[in-house]
């Protein structure tokens, strides 16, 4: 039971202490993750949308498919994604293997589905009526589209929001493909299982609550920009 | 709206920029995959700046268990390997995956148990204490994840001539890494084959509250040799070749072998160097 209070008390003075190994970390971590959600949510928002705004043959199977990979485990998303950009395997020739955008790849494909569906069930649970008064005012295609996507803005946050907890917290994809190599792939979530691993609990601790320290600014971040754009 | 709009680019180009930062490139760097007792006990961060200053190689490893390591050198993804599962090494180099296999130092296995020892164990020969052990029913924890240390610990049940546990009841079989595998043993009273690295480690780890103590040591079969490999560049032609066996002669130069035989972990020596033999 120690360790838990050396942890909070590590942890507070982790985050003051600048080591440089810890930062390299979090700036990893950050760094992935900024890549990841770019890269999700410039694909899983118009994917999202797609498939709650069009109506088309499969669209039902597509959607059970798109909830049906929410529940993907990290690991194998890690192995799937090694098969391809392992040397021997047909994306070998770039290199990406033990490298962030090669992790990147593995988070969005973890975070993607958890956009796509956020969004497509925002964009399905909005009011019909808005639609039709779009129209009767004469609104165009692209105007339509902006407009529900802007009404649709806060789901699509919270979206955003639930996708980035994915990642953050992952360690399958960030240790099958980064490799946790140290200032290198090394994110805070691989270093809490190697620190783990070398009976350090409560520097794993420290790093748990770092982890989350950062997910509260972020947060706390977007809860501001929220209520700007309420206003 | 416009400010927003304003807003949401700025954050775009921050994100971008920050993204793109990480992407330079370094010199020469070389990748190695090696097992979790190299790097847990520290061994690989202490050698690692003696490489950059004497070579001018910069060296990346991941740790993983030997089976997964010698993994990735199959499939091409790093230079250079080093582990500790002779047999599993020979099977590697002779399908052609590796090249120039070296040894470089070595350690030992011990069996752990509790203070107490249900089994009667202390003292006795690996091949005895493993026989008293399942007879007793005392349990007993294995890594069971295709490491050098589990691959070791199967080659004992055999060479003590029992069947390779599996369903008893008493075989504990973790699946997890050494220093997890430790704790589960201290937990349930049982007993346990470890390195004897991780093994000071949890004693560090546990301070005055550990479980277990040495029960078996120093039988000539307890031997844990660690070898170097080059991954085999015919097959991989983005191999780092020249990299790797400049890797492999700094390892087994005198120096080294004397800077590794000079670490220490909480005032132990951990590995004994034997290049030369």
């Amino acid at each position: 039971m120690d360790y838990l209070a050396d942890g909070f008390f590590k942890g507070i003075s982790l985050i003051f202490s600048m080591e440089e190994e810890v930062w390299t970390a979090v700036f990893t971590t950050l760094r992935l993750s900024a890549l990841s959600m770019l890269v999700t949510l410039a694909l899983g928002v118009p994917f999202g949308f797609l498939l709650g705004y069009c109506t088309f043959p499969g669209r039902k199977l597509l959607r059970v498919t798109v909830d049906t990979l929410l529940s993907i485990p990290t690991v194998v998303v890690g192995l799937f994604v090694y098969a391809f950009i392992s040397n021997r395997g047909p994306l070998g020739q770039f290199g990406l293997l033990f490298t962030i955008p090669g992790m990147a790849i593995g988070q969005t494909i973890l975070a993607l589905p958890i956009v796509t569906a956020l969004t497509a069930s925002a964009v399905e649970s909005m009011d019909s009526r808005l639609r039709f008064t779009l129209l009767t005012l004469g609104a165009g295609g692209k105007r339509l589209i902006l407009s529900t996507l802007w009404e649709t803005r806060h789901q699509i946050l919270l979206a955003a929001v639930t996708a980035y907890g994915r990642i953050t917290a992952e360690v399958g994809v960030s240790m099958m493909i980064g490799g946790n190599i140290k200032w290198h792939t090394r994110t805070i979530t691989t270093a809490i299982t190697l620190e783990t691993g070398k009976g350090e609990f409560s520097t794993g601790i420290a790093l748990g609550l770092l982890l989350l320290a950062l997910s509260f600014i972020l947060n706390w971040s977007l809860l501001f920009l929220r209520r700007r754009s309420e206003a | 709206m416009k400010l927003r709009r304003y807003l949401g680019l700025i954050v775009l180009c921050v994100l971008v920029c920050f993204t793109a930062a990480g992407a330079a490139g370094g010199a020469e760097v070389l990748r190695m995959a090696t097992t979790t007792s190299t790097d847990n006990t520290g061994l690989l961060d202490y050698l690692a700046p003696l490489l950059l200053e004497q070579r001018g190689i910069e060296i990346q490893w991941v740790s993983v268990g030997t089976g997964k390591a010698l993994e990735y050198g199959r499939n091409g993804d790093v230079d250079v390997v080093l582990v500790h599962d002779p047999e599993a090494e020979k099977k590697f180099v002779d399908e052609g995956s590796g090249v120039n296999r070296r040894q470089v130092m070595f350690n030992d296995f011990i069996i752990a148990g509790p203070a107490s020892d249900p089994a009667k164990v202390k003292g006795l020969s690996v091949a005895e204490a493993l026989k008293k052990i399942a007879l007793s029913g005392a349990p007993f924890a294995s890594r069971a994840d295709k490491s050098g240390t589990h691959m070791a610990e199967l080659r004992l049940w055999a060479a003590a001539g029992m069947p390779e546990p599996d369903r008893e009841k008493w075989y504990i079989q973790t699946g997890q890494g050494m220093l997890d595998t430790l704790m589960i043993a201290g937990e349930r009273k049982g007993y346990v084959f470890t390195d004897r690295g991780t093994f000071i480690k949890y004693q560090d780890a546990r301070k005055d509250q550990a479980d277990l103590v040495i029960t078996v040591e120093g039988d000539a079969s307890l031997k844990n040799q660690y070898s170097v490999m080059a991954v085999n560049p015919v097959k991989w032609s983005s191999i780092r070749y020249d990299l790797a066996l400049k890797y492999i002669d700094w390892l087994v130069s005198p120096s080294t072998q004397q800077a590794i035989g000079d670490f220490e972990l909480l005032g132990k020596q951990l590995f004994f160097p034997n290049a030369g033999k």
